[in-house]
């Protein structure tokens, strides 16, 4: 892979808006049972506007961030020979459904690793105000000629 | 809110929640439609035979959505997880009829006094198998 991408930061991807009932069927995918996850009242009584989604649906507005990673020409990657490593959401608050969320990427570092190469992305989610929500951050190691 | 578990009570070594997670194949295709990953060596026996896999893997996110949900009860509110990470140290094999069973211990890993962080650590196993390394989330009790 072209290990010029380290430093290179891509343009933000089209606002996410953040659906109740999306929330409520990853929370349910993902095994939640905490009834803030799931029910508008309880979220309400806890102080929220909407349900809270569970900590790591980030992933799918940092999923656009990653295909266009994996699609442009000069990234160098094939899609088939890439592992997820590592993966980090360091938040300022939860997403709530009806938050509008922009995902900016920025590859951290590329990295050679015994034929392998290292990448990671950090994809940085705010809100419609442009206000800071939460970074997402993916080691995906992609796997050298054998 | 709901009250937060009692910061001064916590000490390292303390394990605040245990739960295990019967994953099936139905599992997996709940997870790819809720989170929009399609990929089919999720689902598809002779995809994952293909491309050299064991058989049939849970995504790694699916695993580690699932092994914070523990912690996430224990602190009685999600938005008081401030940051979450793991490493996918070994693939979950969900078999077609049996599926598999990830289990989950959380103790205390780290107590930040002056910012009433808990570092929570994350031990996520299949059987004797750890699946998920250095899990570690961090617990605003404050």
């Amino acid at each position: 892979m072209n290990p010029e991408l380290q430093g290179r930061t891509f343009p933000p991807t089209e606002p996410y808006l953040v659906g109740r009932e999306k929330v409520r069927e990853f929370a349910r995918a993902v095994f939640a049972t905490n009834p803030i996850n799931l029910d508008p009242e309880a979220a309400r009584a806890a102080g929220y506007a909407d349900v809270v989604a569970p900590p790591t649906f980030a992933v799918v507005v940092q999923e656009q961030t990653l295909a266009q990673l994996l699609a442009d020409p000069e990234s160098g990657i094939d899609f088939s020979r890439v592992v997820h490593g590592d993966q980090r959401f360091t938040s300022t608050r939860p997403i709530v459904a009806g938050d509008l969320l922009t995902a900016t990427l920025t590859v951290a570092s590329v990295k050679s690793l015994g034929g392998h190469s290292m990448v990671t992305a950090e994809s940085a989610i705010t809100d419609a105000d442009g206000a800071h929500v939460v970074t997402a951050v993916s080691t995906l190691v992609v796997r050298g000629d054998e | 809110m709901m009250p937060a578990p009692d910061f001064a009570s916590l000490t390292v070594g303390d394990v605040v929640a245990e739960r295990s997670f019967p994953l099936t194949r139905d599992s997996l295709v709940r997870y790819a439609g809720a989170s929009g990953d399609f990929n089919p060596i999720h689902y598809r026996d002779d995809i994952a035979a293909e491309v050299g896999l064991p058989g049939v893997l849970a995504h790694g996110m699916l695993t580690m959505g699932l092994a914070v949900q523990p912690v996430v009860d224990w602190a009685g509110d999600p938005g008081r997880v401030a940051d979450y990470q793991v490493r996918f140290t070994r693939p979950v094999i969900v078999d077609p009829k049996t599926g598999a069973l990830v289990t989950v211990t959380a103790k205390v890993g780290q107590l930040d006094e002056s910012a009433t962080v808990a570092r929570i650590d994350l031990t996520v196993k299949v059987g004797d198998d750890t699946v998920l390394g250095k899990a570690q989330v961090r617990v605003v009790l404050g």
